[in-house]
């Protein structure tokens, strides 16, 4: 038994398992579960962004029919419940640490945004508890909102909370300023440009739920959640907010409906089912609408910088400096205060050798929605703030842009290679994937595409970006000197069932990504075994040792290598067992793919022969070993991961309306080693579908009264089917150099490499028209206002 | 929703004595009134199914008509050999309403008693000078729209079906927004026996006639004759996908692009 | 309250609902078929749609008594007993037009009507058009619209199998 089709291991298109559930109705995501006498949850919003609560009445909405329970600010506070921690602590410039005013799971006295939380109300059923919150009269005190990073820095601006000086969260930076103003001074040209990279709500298709449930005779709580990362939902809920013990409290990640970074924190709602199921002596179930989705999910984004290059005369880069002010939103947010620094700061090398770099982070409360990661997190907010500099560097030093980038291009034999703010690159060959990604796009050809295009009436554009993103995260001892209160490290146990089977207990989470099949092959290229005997089980505490789950593109770089590192464990012990078996030495033994062989000898064993063994010890060496066989390993990485490459967009624009149609965009990326191809092209597509939107149609807007305009689907742009062309999806490898698989990542690169891309090209196409630099998203009315307004030479 | 009474009546007679009650509404297709509905906009006590009315079904041909039963589904007038044959700008309008779910429930009754400002059927409604019958009496297109979501529909008078004078030429366009895919500004063009219409949808609070354009096209039927005529945007609607003054470009275009779709 | 009776997948069901039960509350939660989920609440994102007496509907904006005596298939509805996918779901697989699989049940069950409804065969452009009630996240429809033109071959006997040429 145990023969393997090699087309199951690392490298193959193994078509997915978790697909026959999925597709015929029965994945099991948290809104499909029902609790045997399950209640339901309705959470009363605040709908205004700023005020003071002067009073709660909820007599009349208790008395409402199928209510159990109604629980407000008050109640919570009295029951001694926590706020919501923040997992990551930034100091200022002068060495203080950023404010970080209390997150209570209901808004105690104060609400800060709408939608922030001001009651929890259990019924029997959703439209009840809906009828029931409506009839709590919450007497509203308004106060002046600030919902842009404007207005909360405005002088006189209401203070967000209380303590917290002119709404500055922090005011970080990082390198040296006088060494990088003195490389402007002495510069030949510099080059500068505002922009800002607009607010997007994540709008993963599965709106959050969660659902609470407490045992009175054992203590025991469990809440099933829509989360990429159940063991840090409860270390955060146990330890901070319902001050249990760890080992009292199960959470549950089922089937997860898409995250995107937005189901990474930890949200009050959690807390609240979980700790209301006790209150009412029956499990609570909250589904969000996706209403309130817009108006509870953390949303990304949402900086303003001025970005600045300094250029000698050969077009060499001398420096960069960036002033970025980034919106945090109402309350921080679980990861909230690394995104705009060690997301994005440390990423303003890109691929390039700049040698000096200072950049510095305003972080702004605002009476908005928390900000916190989003696809990419940072990274794409680096990548569009270069690839935009350099495109108008490019055209103002009067240098092709293509070979703008290759004369700063950090070289590929300069590996490892030390940027000047903080990070060490591993591998890359940046002019390969630029190489590649021209001539599958015919850059070459573009010129003649956009006269046929002219010839129809449109305005055709190409434009580019090389890029580079730090992934894989992250060293624990690097990340915490750098602020997290977390280690980053990812879990992995390898279980060899006696048959030979085997069970993949791994602490990474998948909420689209396939881990199921691609986790399966990793086993399957390396312990012989077929794709179908691998069973990778995640999502549940009670199951799962630790983890530290899904993000910042970490599962293969971090989780996969944790399995591996479990898979040498095994293995290592598969040999002792093997050696005793055939009356070898251990130094004899031999392993590849399922069989242990004694070396340059025919005697082998299978490692199902190991497994009975191992837990049928008849015949064992068990004076020194313990029978059974399953491993358990922590990896912790040595560094970041950098996968990067070049996208290249291509649009037209219909000249009457300013509509922007993407018609062509072409990405290659370095992903390091690839396991499943179908997988990672899937990965980049959605990606790159992802920053399409952001470019050309996503925009989270508030009024200047704080109010959410853009509050559901009616006026958030969501990309449809026929707003993307197809994506051409090519790699080119470089191996990671210090983890076990040589991988990088690849779930974030399509939303880091393409806005700029895509810009670029809206840009290049609007060239007549002395355009230096378009907002995102780029719409149709943006588009008509430019052409209508310009007096450039097509204009007429 | 807050929840209601569901009524199905089989015959107009008793769907108007239901709505005789006046915190009932009636429903075909729901997709205008059931999302407003789930936001908690509306509070009805009773809702009242017209689709078991055999008599509001069917699209035929009445002389120089085209007529249409008010629970036609997007769908059926898109799919109709008769309204293809007869008025191809309609079918070709009907087939890009909303998007396929919605073309399957949504029907021209509920489309046009809604009076969205941002939908398409008001446009051909108006723009064909349609008349609309109803419970009650005949009412020509031009007397129908009285502003946004309003008609001259009286609370218990039901729309029956929708004549549709055959024309010489008809032409739509429509630019979409880019969220909702609602209309954005959408023009219906058509010269027949109403004369030449010019009827807007989207820009402005209500479905309107741009009789500037109309005057041009009279004279001229020709897209070049609307391209320079430009659509004042005073009244136009304003937001965050598009400014007045946007709407009001987007006028002449749609337009331009509707009287060359209606060949 | 009143009741309303409807075949779903081929069994009759009758259930007793309030005028305000939706048509995918009728599903999920009284008949526990959770394939067909809701994504939104304005009608936008087609995770809710089904089958109604053949047409596909958003069943998130179908009063469940609006559906008496109408016939419904849902995904769960849409395989062979003996567990033989459809080619549409087969060819979804083939082709990873899914990922977290929410949207999925929705997005199988659009392509079907409208590969169904367009006999003559849809280009690539009318495909992602016929999709415009359908919203996907993950994949940037890219596999999905791959995944849609196999199956059509397949439904109109074109193609024998959904399976890839080898890559």
């Amino acid at each position: 038994m145990n023969v393997v089709t090699p087309f199951e291991g690392i490298g193959a298109s193994v078509r997915r398992k978790e697909d026959f559930r999925f597709l015929q109705g029965k994945g099991n995501y948290t809104d499909d579960l029902n609790r045997p006498g399950q209640t339901h949850a309705w959470i009363l919003r605040s709908p205004h962004a700023h005020a003071k609560i002067r009073g709660v009445d909820i007599a009349a909405a208790k008395a409402m029919p199928g209510v159990h329970g109604i629980f407000t600010g008050a109640d919570t506070e009295a029951a001694g419940l926590g706020g919501l921690p923040c997992g990551w602590q930034i100091h200022s410039k002068d060495g203080t640490p950023m404010a970080e005013p209390p997150h209570p799971v209901l808004a105690f006295e104060r609400v800060r945004h709408v939608g922030d939380p001001v009651a929890i109300v259990v019924a029997e059923t959703r439209s009840q508890a809906r009828d029931a919150a409506e009839a709590i009269i919450v007497d509203y005190e308004p106060l002046p909102a600030a919902p842009s990073l404007e207005q909360a820095q405005a002088a006189g601006a209401t203070p967000i909370h209380e303590g917290v000086a002119g709404n500055i969260c922090y005011d970080w930076h990082i390198g040296d300023k006088a060494v990088v103003d003195a490389a402007f001074a002495a510069a030949h040209r510099t080059v500068a440009l505002d922009l800002v990279n607009n607010r997007l709500v994540p709008n993963a298709m599965e709106p959050r739920a969660a659902v609470g449930e407490f045992d009175r005779f054992t203590g025991d709580y469990t809440l099933y959640t829509t989360s990429q990362n159940p063991h840090v939902i409860r270390l955060l809920m146990a330890a901070n907010v319902l001050k249990l013990p760890e080992s009292k409290v199960r959470v549950v990640a089922p089937d997860v409906g898409g995250g995107f970074g937005s189901k990474i924190y930890h949200y009050a709602e959690e807390a609240l089912v979980t700790w209301a199921s006790a209150q009412v002596g029956r499990p609570v179930k909250w589904t969000a609408d996706r209403t309130e989705a817009f108006m509870s999910d953390a949303h990304g984004r949402d900086h303003i910088s001025r970005a600045e290059f300094a250029f000698d005369k050969d077009g060499r880069i001398l420096a960069l400096r960036v002033a970025t002010q980034a919106n945090m939103g109402a309350y921080l947010s679980t990861f909230a205060p690394c995104v705009p620094t060690y997301l994005y700061a440390t990423l303003l090398a890109g691929v390039y050798t700049t040698p000096v770099i200072y950049a510095e982070v305003k972080a702004v409360f605002t009476n908005t929605v928390p900000v916190d990661a989003y696809r990419g997190a940072g990274r794409p907010e680096a990548t569009y703030l270069l690839e935009r500099l350099m495109d108008v560097a490019a055209r103002e030093l009067g240098i092709d842009r293509v070979e703008l980038r290759r004369r700063n291009f950090i070289p590929a034999d300069a590996f490892p290679y030390q940027t000047p703010v903080a990070l060490q690159y591993d591998s890359g060959d940046y002019q390969s994937t630029l190489n590649e990604c021209l001539r599958v796009a015919d850059w070459a050809g573009f010129e003649a595409r956009r006269a046929e295009a002219a010839a129809r009436g449109k305005l055709r554009g190409i434009g580019i970006s090389t890029y580079l993103e730090a992934c894989g995260i992250a060293p624990s001892a690097v990340v915490g000197s750098l602020g997290a209160r977390a280690g980053l490290y990812e879990v992995g146990t390898i279980r060899v069932h006696p048959t030979g089977s085997i069970t993949v207990l791994t602490g990474s989470h998948s909420h689209g990504q396939g881990h199921e099949t691609t986790f399966a092959q990793l086993v399957s290229d390396k312990l012989g075994v077929p794709v179908a005997q691998v069973d990778i089980v995640h999502g549940d505490t009670a199951k799962v040792p630790f983890g530290m789950g899904t993000y910042g593109s970490r599962s293969l770089a971090v989780g996969g290598s944790a399995m591996m590192k479990a898979m040498d464990k095994i293995i290592a012990k598969g040999k002792r067992i093997a050696a005793h078996l055939m009356e070898a030495s251990v130094e004899d033994i031999e392993f590849d793919r399922g069989t242990f062989r004694v070396a340059g000898t025919d005697r082998t064993k299978a490692l199902v022969d190991i497994s009975v063994a191992a837990y049928v010890p008849h015949n064992y060496p068990i004076e020194e070993l313990e029978p059974g066989l399953e491993e358990t390993a922590f990896y912790d990485p040595k560094n970041f991961t950098y996968p990067g490459g070049c996208h290249i967009a291509e649009v037209e624009i219909d000249r009457e309306t300013g509509k922007v149609d993407l018609v062509n965009f072409t990405a290659v990326d370095d992903v390091g080693r690839v396991i499943n191809p179908m997988i990672v092209e899937g990965q980049v597509q959605g990606g790159v579908a992802q920053g399409v939107g952001q470019a050309l149609l996503e925009s989270c807007i508030y009024d200047a009264d704080g109010q959410l305009v853009s509050g559901s689907m009616m006026d958030y742009t969501m990309p449809r089917a026929d707003d993307l062309p197809p994506v051409g999806v090519a790699t080119h490898t470089t191996l990671c150099t210090h983890n076990p698989l040589g991988v990088k990542g690849c779930g974030e690169v399509g939303a880091i490499g393409s806005p700029p891309a895509v810009i670029n090209a809206v840009v290049d196409a609007l060239r007549d028209f002395d355009v230096r630099h378009i907002e995102m998203p780029a719409t149709a009315a943006k588009i008509w206002q430019i052409i209508n307004g310009s007096h450039g030479k097509a204009a007429a | 929703m807050y929840d209601f009474a569901y009524h199905k009546p089989s015959t107009v007679a008793d769907a108007v004595k239901l709505l005789a009650d006046p915190d009932a509404k009636a429903i075909s297709g729901g997709h205008t009134l059931l999302p407003a509905l789930k936001h908690r906009l509306n509070k009805p006590t009773a809702l009242v199914d017209l689709s078991g009315i055999a008599e509001l079904r069917g699209i035929r041909r009445e002389g120089n008509a085209v007529v249409i039963g008010a629970l036609a589904k997007h769908a059926e007038v898109a799919a109709s050999a008769e309204v293809a044959a007869a008025i191809p700008a309609l079918a070709f309008m009907a087939d890009h309403i909303g998007d396929v779910q919605v073309r399957n429930r949504g029907t021209i009754g509920g489309s046009v008693s809604n009076n969205d400002p941002a939908a398409d059927y008001p446009a051909a409604v108006l723009g064909l000078g349609a008349t609309i019958r109803t419970s009650k009496r005949e009412i020509a297109a031009d007397d129908f729209f009285l502003g946004m979501f309003t008609t001259a529909l009286e609370p218990d008078e039901i729309l029956t079906a929708i004549s549709f004078p055959i024309p010489e030429k008809a032409g739509y366009a429509k630019m979409r927004n880019p969220a909702s895919r609602y209309v954005m500004a959408g023009a219906f063009v058509s010269k027949g026996p109403q004369g030449v219409r010019v009827a807007i949808t989207g820009a402005g609070p209500c479905v309107f006639r741009q009789a500037d354009m109309e005057a041009a096209l009279a004279a001229n039927w020709s897209a070049d004759a609307v391209a320079g005529i430009k659509q004042a945007p005073d009244d136009l609607n304003s937001d965050i996908h598009g400014s007045a003054e946007y709407r009001a470009h987007l006028v002449t275009v749609m337009a331009k692009r509707a009287v060359a779709n209606a060949g | 309250m009143p009741h309303v009776t409807l075949t779903v997948n081929g069994k009759s069901h009758t259930a007793e609902v309030e005028g305000r039960t939706l048509l995918v509350e009728l599903l999920r939660e009284t008949l526990r078929l959770t394939g067909t989920h809701i994504g939104c609440d304005t009608s936008q994102c087609g995770a809710c749609v089904v089958h109604v007496n053949g047409d596909s509907v958003k069943s998130c904006t179908t009063l469940a008594l609006a559906a008496d005596g109408a016939s419904v298939t849902t995904i769960e509805g849409l395989a062979a007993a003996d567990g033989t996918l459809h080619p549409m779901q087969e060819a979804f697989r083939e082709y990873h037009a899914l990922q977290c699989g929410f949207c999925t049940p929705g997005m199988v069950m659009s392509a079907i009507d409208l590969v169904q409804k367009n006999p003559q065969g849809l280009s690539e452009q009318e495909i992602r058009e016929g999709l415009e009630g359908n919203l996907c996240r993950c994949t940037g429809y890219h596999n999905i619209v791959k995944a849609i033109a196999a199956a059509q071959d397949v439904m109109h006997g074109k193609r024998s199998e959904i399976a890839r040429a080898a890559e």
